[in-house]
Order: C-alpha cells, then structure tokens, then sequence
C-alpha cells in the first residue's frame, strides 16, 4: 500500500516540473541570442557608419590628407568584425565586450559626430576646429617630436612625482607621529602648502639654475602637500588598540611606526597619492609651457603659436592617454597594496 | 587554590598592592573619577583567576595598570620580582574586540609579536605549532575579515600566545560571542591554559564563566572601584555547568552581588 502510493504520487510532481523548465530552456535563448547580436553588431556597425561619413565627407577634400584616417576607420571596422568573429569561442572576450560594446560604438560614433560637424557642415571655424582626420594627420607628421615630448614630460613627471612623495611620506610620518615634529610642522604646513604650487612659477624661475630642475621642484611641491596632509591624518588616526595590542607584543618605537601606524594610514595615504598626482599633471603641464622647454606643455603652446590646431588636439589625445595610462598604474598599486582591504570596504 | 596544572607552569605570580587611580572628568577640571581605591590581589603562579562586577568598576582599568599600558597614582605592580613600568611581551593582552591588524593574515597577525622582537627566524616553528593548537592552520592565508567571530578571537589568543607571556591578560574576550561559540571558546581557553600552564587574569560580565573556568573569582564594586570579595571554586574540571555546587555557587555569587548596593544589583541583574 505505501510502496505503491509512494510510485504513483512520484512521476506526477516529476511531469510537473519537466513541463516549465522545458518551456523555459526554449524562451530563455531569445532575450540572450538578441543581447548577443547586439553584442557583436555595435561596434562593427557603428564603424561602418563613420567608415561611410569620412567617405561621403572627404570626397571634396585631397587625398593626402584624409587616406590615414580612412585606413584607421577601416582598421577599427576590420578589428571590430574580428572581435564579434572570435567572440563566440572566447568566453573572457565575450563577457567583457558585453560589458564594453555600448562605449565602443559610442566613441566610433563620436567620431563620426565630429567629423560631420567639422568636414562636412563646416559648423565650426576650421583652423581652430579640425577633423579627426586632419589631427590624425598631424598625429602622424609630427610623430617624432610629439614621441619626445611625452618623454621628456613622462621623465619630468616622474621624476618630480617621486621626489614629492618621498619627501612628502617622510614629513607626514614625522609629523604624524612625533608631538614635537608636529607641534612645528603643522603651522608650516598649513601656512605655505595651500599656496598652489604654480603660483611659485617666478620664484622658482629666479632660484633654479635650469628649467627642468625648476619644473621638477615644483611638481614635488604640488604632490607634496596633499600626500603629506593625508599621511599626518593617516598616522594620527591609528587605532589606539592596535598599537596597545602592539605594545603588549613587546613593540618597540620602529615596529609600532613601520609595521602598525603606516600600515593603518595606507588607505589614506593612498587618497593622498592620487590628489597628487591629478595636482602633479596641472603642474607639470603649467611648468612646461612657462619654463622648459620641451615636453606635451610646451609643445601644446608651441603649436597653438604657428595656429596648426591639429596638432594641439594630437598632443591632446596623447596626453590623455598618458595621464590615464599613469593614473591606471597607481590603481593597480593600490589594488596590490590595499588587497587586504578587499570586502572590508566597497571600492 | 592554586590548581597548577600538571604538565608546566611557564606562568609567573602577579601581585597588585593598594593600587589607586583617578580619572579627570572631561567636562568638569576640578572633578576626578576614582576608578581604583587601594586594590590590592595577589595571583600565584599558574592559576586562572576571574574577575567579575558591574560596568564601570575600573575593572579594565585594572587590566591596563597590569599591562603596563597605564601607571597607578599610586600603589605598585609586580610579576614575580619584577616591578611593572611599561608595556611588555610577557604580559600579553587580549581585548573584547580581536583588534587583529587587518593588513596582516592570520598567519602575519600570529607572528606579529616575533617580528615586533626580532625573532621570527628562531622561532618560526612556534608558529606552526600554535596554528595548530588553535586549529587554524587552514586559515594561515586568510585576512581577518573573513573570519568569524570565535576564529577571529582565537587568532587574537595565539597572536598573544607567540611570546610566551607568563601572565596573559583577558578583557572580556569572549563578551562579543554567541552564547554556544563562547561555551566552546571556554573550553578552548581552558585548554590553552593547561598546555601553557599561563598565569591567566580573565575579566567578565558572565558569571558562570567565571565559575566554569576559574581557580578563584575576585569581585569588584564600583566607584570607587574595591575589592568586594574573593571567591575561590574548589570543583574539579570539567566542570558540569548544571551541577548542584556550580548553581549554589552561582547563587552565592548573585546573591553577593545583591547585597552590594542597589545600583550593584541593578547592573548585576542585567548581566546575568
């Protein structure tokens, strides 16, 4: 009796729940198979549409100054048909195109905005607004001296960088922890470090022997203030328990510094780092395009003084990729440093 | 009393002698909390001592001056022959709160005392030996923030185990647990005292963890902060939590604390 119950009443719930989950393997694929589509068409799609404007746009204009940017368009098109080619087989490549595609085909379509408005409507004043294509052009020409100048600005901004959190760390630290250091320190850091650092420009063009020297100077000065400001609050913010518990281990003075107080005020000195670096860029290109002569500053306002535009935007597409490129290298070190931080604190 | 354990005692006695403490109040200058009036205890080497009375008795206060970590106005300290000045590796101190450093791994936060006194080479066996005493070995690489309460609290005891403490200091360290994982952590507490043979000095709000782990339980009123009474609890171990001496004992306790003042009672009341 109960066998036989217990047979009869199982196939029925089993019937059941086969009939939905069925229905629902056959109606999912269709939202995903559309999002999929959508996936691999943006981008081509969108390159398509801009490969077309530059070919309808540029048939008034000569060759010579539109062919680089044609190969470019076909280079994105054939790179984006290549992408959604390969996608269906590399599962890292889909997800992260699923996620990117909407920005890619936006900023092709961008692209295609700008032209329109500069080519081919002529809406804006042309020395002052060229086309994508005449600042790839110009990109290409002056290849070698924009090379040199992003070298000699990457060299200065290092340079400058470290020099100011070296002796940004080693002030913060001391006033941070030592009464006495702070008792001194902190009027003279509230008094001088508020002053931005660009505003030093004619004092520091009288002091230095040279350009670069001076440059480099002020860069560490405009890093210098805020890391040490936030290193000071870092430090001074230690958990008192901590370095209890620290004391009670048998810590002496240099462990509850190096191994207890640095370690507590990292994610704060590390705030302090990247307002540094964003004061260091303005620095960095002010000092350039007053007193060095070389670098992306310099050679920004070098071009705008013979008005070849083109090359004003060249330099600022490449400044912006090197500033994010600088920027993205100090969020990998905080994520390497702060890993312990990962789930205590939402990044 | 002294219930010395069998295998080794690398504890050391500890004796407090009419120790006094004032506190300023912050909105009053002329006012001064009197936290400790003339306390005196003495702890023999090896035994596991409690100390229970109502919030704000100067019990941790008490713990700090023993740590080190404050200075009496007056009175004096001792462990063993030595008087106590500062802080140090031999008395350990374990909080409510793991305060583990969350930078470190479990393993890091372990050897954090052998690094803060240059040891970690000699002495990198030790380590492996108290991750396995306190069965954490799995956890070595895991920072503090994954782990849960009781494991977290058990990285704090064999953080302040490493160094070999001969007296280690317990303010409330099971007070944040649920009530089994603290039953559990009792036992473990207990079983890390009989390896050591540690001078152990637990404070608590939980009577019946006094009574469940302690040789004697010292009892504290408040403001200013005294010594009531001393209690010693002469039932072997383990001991049965429902038995009938634990539960009279119990009752002593309470009954004791009733008979303190009212405002003894009220925050005895609302501990049990």
């Amino acid at each position: 009796m109960n066998t036989s119950s217990v047979q009869i009443k199982q196939p029925a719930p089993m019937s059941m729940t086969a009939e939905p989950s069925g229905r629902a393997v056959t109606a999912l694929p269709r939202p995903g198979s559309g999002l999929r589509a959508r996936t691999l068409l943006a981008v081509p799609a969108g390159a398509l549409i801009a490969l077309a404007v530059h070919l309808v746009v540029s048939k008034s204009e000569p060759p010579v100054d539109t062919r680089n940017y044609s190969i470019f368009l076909g280079i994105v098109l054939g790179a984006s048909v290549m992408m959604a080619a390969v996608q269906p087989l590399w599962p890292g490549l889909r997800r992260w195109m699923a996620h990117m595609c909407p920005i890619f085909a936006a900023a092709v379509l961008l692209l295609g905005c700008w032209e329109v408005i500069t080519s081919g409507f002529r809406l804006l004043p042309l020395p002052y607004f060229p086309s994508p294509a005449g600042v790839l052009q110009s990109l290409i020409n002056d290849r070698a001296l924009l090379f040199d100048s992003t070298w000699h600005s990457l060299l200065l901004l290092l340079s400058g960088y470290a020099l100011g959190v070296i002796i940004a760390l080693i002030t913060g630290i001391c006033i941070g922890w030592f009464p006495y250091a702070r008792y001194w320190g902190m009027p003279l850091l509230k008094v001088v470090g508020p002053i931005p650092a660009t505003a030093w420009v004619p004092l520091a063009m009288v002091l230095s022997p040279s350009g670069t020297f001076s440059a480099v100077g002020l860069v560490a000065l405009a890093v210098w203030f805020p890391v040490s400001m936030l290193t000071i609050s870092g430090i001074a913010n230690t958990r008192a328990s901590y370095l209890d518990v620290a004391r009670t281990l048998g810590a002496g003075q240099r462990y509850l510094i190096f191994h207890v107080a640095i370690p507590a005020a990292m994610p704060s000195i590390f705030i302090g780092l990247f307002m540094g670096l964003g004061t260091s860029f303005l620095t960095l290109i002010v000092a350039e395009t007053v007193g060095v002569k070389s670098g992306l500053g310099w050679y920004v306002s070098w071009a705008q003084g013979w008005a070849e535009y083109g090359k004003v935007y060249a330099a600022l597409v490449i400044m912006a990729a090197f500033f994010s490129t600088i920027m993205t290298a100090l969020f990998k070190l905080r994520d390497r440093v702060l890993a312990w931080q990962k789930g205590v604190i939402k990044w | 009393m002294v219930a010395a354990p069998d295998t080794l005692t690398e504890g050391s006695s500890l004796r407090v002698a009419e120790v006094s403490k004032h506190f300023p109040t912050p909105d009053n200058s002329t006012g001064s909390t009197h936290a400790l009036d003339g306390v005196s205890l003495s702890i023999a080497a090896g035994e596991l001592v409690s100390l229970v009375g109502p919030s704000g008795c100067g019990k941790s206060t008490l713990l700090r001056l023993i740590a080190g970590l404050d200075s009496p106005d007056s009175g004096e300290l001792w462990v063993g022959t030595e008087p106590i000045t500062a802080p140090s590796a031999e008395r350990g101190l374990v909080f409510q709160d793991p305060n583990l450093f969350p930078w470190l791994t479990v393993r890091g936060n372990i050897e954090a005392g052998l690094v803060a006194r240059g040891l970690l080479h000699e002495k990198r066996d030790d380590v492996d030996e108290l991750m396995r005493l306190v069965g954490l070995q799995t956890f070595a690489k895991a920072y503090p923030h994954h782990l849960s309460g009781g494991m977290a609290q058990r990285v704090a005891l064999a953080r302040a185990l490493i160094n070999h403490p001969k007296v280690l200091l317990l303010d409330e360290p099971l007070g944040a647990l649920d009530a089994f994982t603290r039953m559990r952590m009792q036992d473990e507490v207990l079983r890390l005292w009989k390896a050591r043979g540690t001078t152990m000095f637990l404070v608590t709000h939980d009577i019946d963890e006094a009574i469940y782990m302690s040789d004697r339980i010292v009892i504290m009123t408040q403001r200013p902060g005294r010594i009531e009474r001393t209690i010693a609890v002469n039932l072997p171990r383990p001991r049965q939590r429902n038995s009938s001496e634990f539960l009279s004992l119990r009752s002593e306790i309470l009954e004791l604390l009733h008979f303190a003042g009212n405002t003894v009672r009220e925050s005895a009341l609302g501990c049990v």
